[in-house]
C-alpha cells in the first residue's frame, strides 16, 4: 500500500516537475509548481514528518506560490510567451544534468548505510518522550536550535526591509 | 515499507530537473521557479535522511530551508518588479545593466 501511494506521489511529482520547467505560459508552470509542492507534501506525511507537511501546504503552497502569481499578475505573460523561451545551451545542460543525477545517484547508492534497529528504536523513543512529531519538533527547535531560529527571523526582517525598498517606485 | 533510498533518488531527480530548468530557461521567473524545485528537492532529501537516522535535525534544517526559500522568492520577486519598470523584460540576457 505504501508502496503505491510512493509511486503514485513520486511519479506525479517527478512528471509536474518536469512540465513546470517546459511551459511556455508562465501560469501553467506555477500551477505545476504547485502540484509539485503538494506531492512533497504528501511524501512528508509517509516520512512521518506531517507538522513539516502542514507547513508546506500553508507556505510553500499558500504564501510563496501566491506571492508567484501576483507577480506573474503585474508582468505581460503574452510578450513574454512570444519571445525565445531557452538558451541554445541545451546540450551543456543536458551533459551537466546526466552527469548531475549520475552523480547523486553513485553518492546515494554507496554512501548510506541502512539505519539500525538502534536508530529506529530511537526514532521511537524520540517521539514516544514527547507525545507526537509537532512536540518533539518545537522541543527540538527552541531547545537545541535557538540561535539558528533567532537568526532566521533576523534574515527574513532584512528581506522583508529589502524587498519593500526594491519594490517601491522611487524612494524619498 | 518504502526504503529510504528511493525518497533520496526521487529527491536526486527532482534537483536534476530543477538545476536543468535554471541552466536553460530564459525568462527570470521561470529560473525562479526552478529554484524552488531545487529546494524542494534538498527539503525532501532532509527529511528522508531525518527518517532513516532517527532523529529529528534533518525536519529543522527543512524549517530553515523553507524560510529561506521565503525570502529568496520576496526579494527575487521585488528585484523582478523593479526590474521590469526599469527595463520592461524578463529575458535575462537582457537584463544587463551592469554592463557597459
Amino acid at each position: 500500500m505504501e508502496w503505491a501511494f510512493f509511486i503514485l506521489f513520486g511519479g506525479v511529482m517527478l512528471i509536474a516537475s518536469v512540465l513546470v520547467i517546459t511551459r511556455r505560459n508562465v501560469v501553467h508552470a506555477a500551477l505545476y509548481l504547485l502540484l509539485t509542492l503538494f506531492c512533497a507534501a504528501a511524501l512528508y506525511v509517509m516520512l512521518e514528518a506531517e507538522f513539516l507537511a502542514a507547513i508546506q501546504v500553508l507556505i510553500y503552497a499558500g504564501a510563496i506560490m501566491m506571492l508567484y502569481v501576483f507577480v506573474i499578475m503585474l508582468i505581460n505573460v503574452r510578450e513574454s510567451m512570444a519571445e525565445r523561451q531557452w538558451h541554445r545551451q541545451k546540450v551543456a545542460a543536458a551533459v551537466i544534468g546526466v552527469l548531475l543525477a549520475v552523480e547523486l545517484l553513485a553518492i546515494f547508492a554507496k554512501g548510506i548505510v541502512a539505519p539500525s534497529a538502534k536508530t529506529a528504536e530511537a526514532a521511537k523513543s524520540v517521539l514516544n518522550a514527547y507525545g507526537g512529531n509537532t512536540e518533539a519538533f518545537g522541543a527540538t527547535l527552541y531547545t537545541q536550535f535557538l540561535f539558528p531560529f533567532e537568526a532566521a527571523s533576523l534574515l527574513l526582517l532584512a528581506a522583508m526591509i529589502g524587498a519593500i525598498v526594491m519594490a517601491k517606485r522611487n524612494i524619498e | 515499507m518504502v526504503p529510504g533510498e528511493y525518497y533520496l533518488a526521487l529527491a536526486g531527480m527532482v534537483f536534476v530537473i530543477g538545476g536543468i530548468g535554471v541552466v536553460t530557461r530564459r525568462n527570470v521567473i521561470m529560473i525562479l521557479m526552478s529554484i524552488e524545485l531545487m529546494l524542494n528537492a534538498v527539503n525532501l532529501t532532509f527529511i528522508a535522511f531525518a527518517k532513516m537516522n532517527g532523529n529529528m535535525v534533518g525536519q529543522i534544517f527543512v524549517i530553515f530551508v523553507i524560510t529561506v526559500a521565503a525570502v529568496e522568492a520576496a526579494v527575487g520577486l521585488a528585484l523582478i518588479i523593479s526590474l521590469n519598470r526599469r527595463k520592461a523584460t524578463l529575458n535575462v540576457d537582457e537584463i544587463n545593466i551592469l554592463k557597459w
